[in-house]
């Protein structure tokens, strides 16, 4: 690769940084410092930064979690209360419609409009939901292009 | 004098942990004496059937097996999500089944998935059983 060709991802990246600020769409690394979001969310998939969503949707997931996408993720209501304001304090710009799946916000479709619905279903990968499935650092809230390797 | 209070604070600490660490046989006897409560007839855990009411579904999309494998000693992943789960089984994951609360809430929200309702203490107490059988 030409040095002019790989310094344009990285001029544009730092001209979005300075447009649009933490916007989550642009964000490729978030911190994810709160263990108890760690292990209550991490349990069942990627501990999704709260960034991600906005406040509403947090609510609306909070509000729900004895049917989460088809699964019982209900918490005593002390650790609920703590894991909501956390995603509150931390959430993503507000947009409307709330969304409650991160698949369904403008920018993550667009963020993955070249991935086709067979790579998708990919053994190895099985849904969108698995992020660490192709951005192998997502754990640790590291979502960057240079992170990623799509499982064959 | 501060340096002796943090000592201090930290071996409350660990020895806090190491109340809270139980052995999984710990959480037999009250799910016993609760079976008794439920049914007069109750006559002990059997890890035969809690093989089988792991590995069997219940009326609903999963089995307990369909995110833990049928063999509970190897590594599970969710139905769902696809997200790596842990072994459940203690010979293979020594942490398993120590920690009374977190016994609590997974099984009453796995419960939930696979019979839509709570289990009954000689349900769990089974799946115990036959989960610490395993060797």
């Amino acid at each position: 690769m030409s040095i002019k060709k790989s310094l344009i991802p990285a001029l544009l990246s730092g001209i979005s940084t300075v447009y649009f600020g933490t916007a989550a769409a642009e964000q490729e690394r978030f911190t994810v410092n709160h263990a108890g979001w760690q292990t209550e969310c991490g349990s069942c998939h990627v501990a999704y930064p709260p960034q991600l969503l906005p406040a509403a949707s947090w609510d609306r997931i909070f509000a729900t979690l004895n049917d989460h996408f088809g699964s019982d993720a209900s918490l005593d209501p002390a650790a609920a209360a703590g894991l909501l304001s956390y995603a509150q304090a931390n959430a993503g710009r507000a947009t409307a419609p709330a969304p409650l799946r991160i698949t369904e916000t403008r920018w993550f479709r667009h963020e993955h409009d070249e991935v086709s619905a067979a790579t998708w279903q990919r053994e190895a990968i099985g849904s969108p939901a698995n992020c660490v499935a192709c951005h192998r650092a997502a754990d640790s809230g590291d979502f960057s292009e240079r992170g990623i390797r799509i499982p064959r | 004098m501060t340096r002796i209070w943090a000592l201090a604070g930290i071996l409350a600490a660990l020895l806090a942990g190491t109340a809270m660490a139980a052995p999984p046989a710990a959480l037999l006897p009250s799910l016993e004496a609760q079976a008794r409560q439920q049914d007069p007839a109750f006559a002990g855990f059997s890890a035969e059937r809690g093989g089988r009411f792991f590995t069997e579904k219940h009326g609903a999309k999963w089995s307990c097996a369909s995110c833990h494998t049928p063999d509970p000693r190897s590594d599970g992943r969710h139905a769902a999500t696809g997200r790596r789960i842990a072994a459940l089984a203690p010979v293979a994951n020594p942490q398993r089944l120590t920690d009374p609360a977190k016994v609590d809430k997974w099984f009453r929200r796995n419960c939930r998935d696979v019979l839509a309702r709570e289990c009954s203490a000689a349900e769990k107490g089974d799946v115990i059983t036959y989960l610490l059988s395993l060797q």
